[in-house]
């Protein structure tokens, strides 16, 4: 499968998290990988530029710090332009049928506060939601996501455990030695990895 | 003069320059009116200091002419010789002919033989490529159209002088003969078809030799990296240039300025010309002189009226003629004013042709030193003239007499926006407007301009937006917007505060050069204020930014934040006129701002990015 990252981090000059994740991936073959902050500084982001790309991929990954229950604004703003009507979804809009989209985020709450006693109030997956049913509009199929938990606080020993975590997985999703089928039937993909995400453990 | 050394002669003229010119422009009278007076000055008539030198002088100084049209030909690529062609052939060429028939009419009238007047006719067509393109250069009035025209005319007659020289030996009486040493040309006695083909022969080789010769030699020449032997390698060329052409019996100035034309394009022009450049100067600083010192007083004290008569005679027929012709050639009225009055002088070939009709025998030696002294007269008079026509005729025609007088155009559009000055500056605003479908009206105070963006399909109008009677004709009372950008601040202020005064609705987005000038806008009560460099340079250090390796979006944020700051911290700083006070506050604010930049909002975020951790309901409250 061909992979795309699609990663946007506003103040990627001050992160821990997403510099040590980029570093471990950003030379492995067969994967593309878009700044789009640095892409789009000023946030003019061209559909025309972004399509040609997206259709030459298989998988999609949204890599960012979840920010507000969601990703950075300049996600959004890429979303709001590139996924146009008659091409991403509505009539005709096929561009990107049978893909995959994944998402790649830090949390800075851990486990227990993404439940419905925790400090949020919902699980991950809830807050997933608008990607979810997005990757759905645009006949997608939405891989669940690869949680780094707790950021802000994350020892370095932890987080080199995690950028090689991704780099397994992207390396099994890019020569197909995952099995999809299953991947897409756990809450998150860090069950592969046997990392914790945001939930205590796989469900049964 | 004879006994005396070259030193001192050189320390005549010099000094004569250094007293004269700088004294004249001083007094506004430009270069050449001061080497002329000084040429009076020095000449037998009062000081008597240079004696009957000055004729010498001026054969000498003649070559000041030719390297003159050397670095004209140097600025000329032959594509836009080739454009002038038109104005060469049907201006010059008209100038010529009817100057001479009218000339030679009139001198008919007054009872001399057909072959003299003829004669009479052709030189005084002839006017000063010298002291003209001084004049307009100073002016910088070189590229506008009656520049152009000014230069196509002279050109044209520089050209004139060959078959002048040719036509004249026929003319003579009958037993009167010319010498080879008068043109100094070797190929006088040859049949015609020989010096037809040493003539076509020496073209060709010039062209030859200009592209193929001279380039190589002068690339081995800059090697050397001898900066004087460059120097003597461009002496070289125009006067190898000048040499061959006098050999062939060709205008060396006229074989200068095709070498020029030659060397348009190549790598050394700036050099060359930086060369020749003093030398040009010198030397026809030392023309000038010259026709100052050989001014005939006795013959003018003998009979003032007449000379007095014939100079403004000449003078006002050439004008007529110059003026009928820039009407047939579509000059318009300010421009076609200073292209006559520039050019109704008689020309410093003048004296070269009369002493040679006068070997010739084809005049008699009387009337030929009559004319002389009509011709230096005719010369010393034109930057007289020139300032007579900028002080008296050009302000009635023209605004401040700076531009060239034109009616305001009639403008029959209506928009909301009017754009003042359209300049690179307002051009920019325009596509943009017009771009994003707002139309604006535009109006602008150079006429070249505005005639150059009406051929490429822009509807620009021409005026002078300061004033009540344009800006109300631009439709003001109806518009909501005007942008004030005018090329120069004094005139936006002006502008400013005519909207102010009239047109008290319009909103004023108004162009400032620097800091300085936005505090005179804010003095005079503009809100909106656009200072020229602040944007493109911010973009310029951001893109500095990102090629250190800085994120593109935390630049462009920090430009951004920079813009916004500095606007603000202007807006404070104006309060401070008095410069120790406002020193220091600058201090403060460019501290103050470095802090704010380098506290930029995501690190807070970034900081307070523990509040998302907090996991159980205890630590809550």
């Amino acid at each position: 499968m061909k992979i795309l990252i699609l990663f946007a981090h506003p103040a990627f000059e001050r992160s821990r998290v997403h510099a040590r994740l980029l570093k471990a991936v950003r030379t492995l073959p067969g994967i593309t990988l878009r700044d789009l902050y640095e892409e789009y500084p000023d946030f003019d982001v061209l559909p025309g530029q972004e399509q040609p790309i997206l259709e030459k991929h298989d998988l999609i990954i949204f890599q960012h710090p979840f920010y507000w229950y969601s990703g950075p604004a300049l996600l959004k703003q890429w979303m709001d332009l590139v996924l146009e009507h008659g091409w991403a979804y509505g009539k005709d809009g096929v561009a990107l049928q049978g893909k995959y989209l994944m998402q790649v985020i830090s949390t800075g709450g851990n486990a227990q506060a993404y439940t419905a006693e925790g400090h949020h109030g919902h699980a991950v997956h809830d807050f997933l939601l608008p990607y979810r049913q997005s990757a759905l509009l645009c006949h997608m199929h939405y891989l669940p996501p690869y949680i780094v938990p707790g950021s802000a606080h994350i020892a370095d020993e932890d987080l080199a455990r995690y950028a090689d975590g991704f780099v397994q997985l992207l390396q099994g999703l890019s020569n197909n030695s995952i099995d999809l089928k299953m991947l897409m039937r756990q809450p998150e993909a860090n069950m592969l990895t046997g990392l914790p995400g945001l939930l205590p453990a796989p469900p049964r | 003069m004879s006994n005396e050394s070259f030193f001192y002669q050189a320390l005549v003229y010099l000094a004569t320059m250094v007293v004269f010119v700088p004294l004249a422009k001083k007094l506004n009278l430009g270069s050449v009116l001061g080497y002329l007076l000084g040429g009076i000055i020095i000449g037998p008539a009062l000081l008597g200091l240079i004696g009957q030198s000055g004729q010498d002088l001026m054969h000498f100084a003649e070559f000041g002419v030719v390297m003159m049209l050397f670095l004209i030909g140097m600025e000329l690529e032959p594509s836009l010789l080739w454009k002038l062609r038109a104005p060469i052939l049907g201006l010059g060429g008209l100038q010529v002919v009817v100057t001479a028939m009218l000339i030679g009419g009139l001198a008919m009238a007054c009872g001399l033989p057909w072959n003299q007047a003829l004669v009479i006719g052709m030189i005084l067509s002839l006017s000063s490529t010298a002291i003209v393109l001084q004049v307009l250069t100073e002016k910088g009035q070189m590229g506008s159209a009656a520049g152009q025209s000014a230069f196509s005319v002279l050109l044209f007659q520089d050209i004139a002088v060959i078959p002048m020289l040719a036509i004249f030996p026929l003319l003579a009486p009958a037993g009167a003969t010319v010498t080879a040493e008068e043109t100094g040309s070797l190929i006088e006695h040859q049949p015609a078809w020989v010096k037809t083909i040493v003539v076509l022969g020496a073209v060709v080789g010039l062209v030859v030799g200009g592209r193929y010769v001279v380039k190589p030699v002068l690339h081995i020449v800059a090697r050397t990296r001898l900066r004087e032997l460059f120097t003597a390698s461009a002496l070289l060329l125009v006067v190898g240039i000048a040499v061959l052409m006098t050999l062939v019996g060709l205008s060396p100035a006229l074989g200068a300025f095709l070498g020029g034309v030659l060397l348009a394009n190549s790598e050394y022009r700036h050099e060359l010309e930086s060369d020749i450049e003093p030398f040009k100067g010198l030397l026809l600083g030392l023309f000038f002189i010259g026709v100052g010192a050989t001014i005939n007083f006795d013959l003018i004290e003998h009979s003032p009226w007449i000379v007095a008569g014939l100079v403004a005679g000449i003078m006002i027929v050439k004008f007529l003629v110059l003026a009928a012709l820039g009407k047939l050639f579509r000059l318009s009225r300010d421009q076609n004013l200073l292209f006559s009055f520039a050019l109704p002088q008689v020309g410093e070939f003048a004296f070269v042709l009369f002493s040679f009709s006068a070997g010739a025998k084809l005049l008699p030696q009387q009337l030929v030193d009559m004319m002389m002294a009509v011709v230096a007269i005719s010369m010393a008079l034109t930057p007289l003239v020139m300032l007579a026509f900028e002080k008296w005729v050009q302000p009635r025609f023209g605004n401040a007499g700076q531009e060239k007088e034109r009616e305001d155009d009639k403008i029959d559009e209506r928009n909301a926006v009017i754009i003042a000055g359209f300049d690179h500056f307002g051009t920019v605003i325009g596509r943009f407007l017009r771009a994003s479908g707002v139309p604006a009206t535009v109006l602008d105070l150079d006429s070249d301009r505005v005639d150059l963006l009406r051929r490429m399909g822009l509807k620009v109008h021409y005026g002078d937006a300061s004033r009540f009677e344009l800006l109300k004709s631009a439709g003001a009372e109806q518009a909501a917007i005007i942008v004030i950008a005018m090329a120069t601040p004094e005139k936006n202020l002006e502008v400013v505060q005519a909207v102010k005064k009239h047109f008290p609705h319009l909103r004023m987005l108004v162009r400032a050069v620097d800091n300085a000038d936005a505090f005179d806008l804010m003095n005079a009560g503009v809100l909106h204020i656009y200072r020229e460099t602040i944007d493109t340079s911010l973009r310029l250090g951001t893109d500095v930014l990102e090629m250190l390796g800085r994120r593109a979006y935390q630049s462009q944020r920090a430009a951004r934040m920079f813009r916004r700051f500095d606007e603000k911290s202007l807006k404070g700083l104006a309060a401070f006129r008095d410069d120790k006070q406002y020193v220091n506050a600058a201090k403060e604010r460019i501290e103050e701002l470095q802090k704010f930049i380098q506290a930029d909002a995501y690190t807070n975020m970034m900081i307070r990015d523990t509040g998302w951790e907090r996991d159980n309901a205890e630590e809550r409250n």
